[in-house]
């Protein structure tokens, strides 16, 4: 896994709330090589259903292109648990996403895979979506290890992260290898529960 | 001193913690980890990283997402992708020697139908699965929920999970439901009061009468939508009706190992007094049978409303999302909701494709015509053979339905089963996502008495008028 230190980069605004795991990349793309997927990526909100892009997302929209960070509203990324949802926003550069809240199961998918999720307010966030549409291509800067995200305007936010997670993705090392280390507990809480369960 | 109270959730999470960090990070044991054909990725990365699967004899698996359901086999299976990820799960089988119901097997169906069926899913366990709707196992008081393709590749290598306690949350519906009022229902009602992300990080735990009085099958529903409020689980506490479900099931205990059992199990409903970070009371007397109009599960209304206008909502954000829901809907504000017209019928999914939801489409269907395409697929080989023995596929036949084998099929729009562009379906799923059941698709959540009504009059009808016709 890639580690996450900094970031700075264009950032794009998606304004919808609830915007669910189907949008990020529907279900008939799924079932493919991972290479095959980019293209998917907000597949349907990108293009009319005759394939033309619509003008009026950001992402095509010139002053947004090579963007890394989306700021989205609440309840981003809800719904299906694919984590096609990450690596293909992942696979097409973006590695922070800052929302008021988000899917639970997004969020966790993020950290397994080298993406930071962030919570700031909701009333942060929508002020930085209105800089970014005055303002279209202006960056975001993301600090992990001082847990700061800078606006366009300069206003420094700190954000909370478990420092479990914050850990693994400074170091770039997914949680497998670390509770191999922990085998002994396991075999030892596994023999406890052999008595209490032993109808399993 | 006396022990504190605490919540049914708490009570599960503590006797699972194998390792707590400092900083409040849980690793928590994982009782039962169900698998899908969508696992085989999750199988490709656990050998490419020279792991192997801890606990076999806790490994269960069945083909859902990607099987046919126009017929059986891999064969059946138009798209060579899928038929590929369907065929691998015999493969992994062979390699690491979990127990599966393979697409053979008649105990093979939605994997959120067949672990309470074969009695896998159990109260007071941990079970986890790579699909967001695992929520549906807490309708047997677990403690489950969804995971990702790389949380399931840690499960299959320890058993465990890495997990930040979430907060506890109680949705009480209180009173009796009314005449044709089922668990779909009550929770899209929820789900329309606290909202689409009204549940994050949250346990939820439903109680009061009305809960108590549903059936297994109908807590399933419940549960399973939970994850529609971003609920990061759904449960309902044990009891009686719960062990009279799970008694006799092919993996429930037997004989003395039962009566054990049992006693661990009562233990396991949350204590007298225990708090819950969070708490919401629904009437359970005013809930009607719900619709959905719009492109989240909690653009709900009643089968007696109109479609809402966008004028009323209370704000600009929320104006321009309903305008944008009901353009993609293709409806008008002020519409009575049993004014619009359907283009399909879709009853099935983890939501609603288990006996009972068979029996009550099947009574609403009986001795009337389909006037739409309509179709009914059991959630399971098992379902699909009760149901037939009970003669639910006659009469779905007679009217015109279409009996189908046992998959995800028109709910997840990833295996051939979808609608055209355009097409207005009533379903009994649980997401009326954008796109979700085929690009275009306009999809309205319902009850399957809801939608079974909806097929015999090609409109949506309160079925509660049918029934008493």
């Amino acid at each position: 896994m890639e580690a996450f230190t900094s970031l700075t980069a264009v950032a794009v605004p998606v304004d919808l709330p609830n915007v669910d795991t189907d949008q990020i990349i529907p279900a008939r793309f799924l079932g493919r090589a991972r290479e095959e997927q980019a293209p998917a990526m907000f597949h349907d909100m990108r293009r009319a259903p005759d394939g033309s892009l619509r003008p009026d997302f950001p992402l095509n929209q010139d002053g947004f292109s090579g963007a890394g960070i989306i700021v989205a509203e609440r309840n981003f990324a809800c719904g299906s648990s694919r984590e096609n949802a990450v690596t293909v926003m992942v696979d097409n550069g973006f590695r922070a996403f800052i929302a008021p809240s988000f899917g639970d199961i997004f969020f966790n998918n993020c950290f397994q895979n080298g993406a930071l999720p962030i919570m700031l307010p909701e009333a942060r966030v929508a002020e930085l979506r209105a800089a970014l549409h005055a303002k279209p291509g202006a960056n975001i800067t993301v600090d992990l290890a001082s847990q700061t995200v800078t606006g366009p305007d300069g206003k420094i936010d700190h954000f909370e992260i478990d420092s479990f997670r914050k850990d693994c993705l400074l170091r770039g090392v997914d949680s497998v290898t670390l509770t191999l280390s922990h085998a002994s507990e396991i075999a030892a809480f596994e023999a406890r529960q052999k008595e209490e369960v032993s109808w399993l | 001193m006396a022990q504190p109270s605490l919540t049914m959730f708490e009570k599960i999470w503590r006797r699972h913690v194998v390792v707590d960090r400092p900083d409040g990070y849980t690793l928590l044991y994982i009782d039962r980890h169900l698998m899908h054909d969508g696992s085989a990725g999750s199988f490709a990365r656990l050998r490419a990283r020279g792991l192997s699967l801890r606990r076999p004899d806790r490994s269960f698996a069945t083909p859902d997402h990607y099987v046919a359901t126009g017929g059986r086999g891999l064969g059946a299976i138009e798209d060579s992708h899928h038929r590929g990820i369907v065929a691998a799960m015999a493969v992994n089988h062979a390699r690491y020697g979990f127990t599966v119901f393979d697409i053979g097997d008649e105990r093979q169906g939605i994997a959120h139908v067949v672990g309470p069926e074969q009695g896998i899913t159990q109260p007071g366990l941990t079970l986890v699965c790579g699909d967001s709707h695992t929520s549906t196992h807490g309708a047997l008081g677990a403690l489950a929920f969804g995971i990702g393709s790389s949380e399931v590749v840690h499960v299959m290598a320890t058993q465990s999970l890495w997990q930040r306690k979430p907060k506890a949350m109680r949705i009480a519906v209180e009173g009796n439901l009314g005449f044709g009022i089922t668990a779909k229902d009550v929770i899209l009602a929820i789900i329309a009061r606290i909202g689409a992300g009204g549940a994050i990080g949250h346990v939820v735990e439903y109680a009061g009468s009305a809960i108590r009085s549903l059936s297994v099958e109908g807590r399933l529903t419940l549960c399973n939508m939970s994850i529609e409020a971003g609920g990061r689980a759904g449960m309902v506490a044990p009891d009686n009706t719960t062990f009279a479900y799970l008694h006799g099931r092919a993996f429930a205990p037997k004989d003395a190992a039962w009566d054990k059992a049992l006693a661990y199990w009562r233990d396991v409903p949350s204590d007298e007094g225990a708090v819950f970070d969070k708490e919401v009371t629904l009437d359970g007397a005013t809930i009607a049978p719900m619709v959905t109009w719009g492109t989240s599960p909690e653009d709900a209304v009643p089968i007696t409303a109109r479609i809402p206008d966008p004028s009323s909502a209370p704000d600009a954000a929320k104006r321009e999302g309903m305008e944008r829901a009901l353009a993609y809907m293709g409806l008008q504000p002020g519409t009575p909701v049993e004014d619009v017209a359907v283009d399909r019928v879709f009853i099935g999914s983890c939501t609603n494709s288990r006996i009972e939801d068979l029996r009550s489409a099947a009574a609403v269907v009986r001795g009337r015509k389909a006037v739409v395409p309509s179709w009914a697929v059991a959630g399971s080989g098992v379902v699909k053979r009760q149901a037939e023995a009970e003669g639910l596929d006659r009469i779905f036949r007679e009217a015109g339905f279409e009996w189908r084998e046992p998959g995800c099929s028109m709910c997840v729009g990833m295996n051939g089963d979808t609608g055209k562009p355009g097409q207005r379906i009533a379903s009994t799923s649980n997401r009326n996502f954008v796109g979700r059941q085929g690009q275009g698709v306009r999809t309205h959540l319902v009850s399957p008495a809801m939608a079974a009504a909806a097929a015999v009059n090609g409109r949506f009808t309160d079925v509660r008028k049918l029934a008493q016709a």
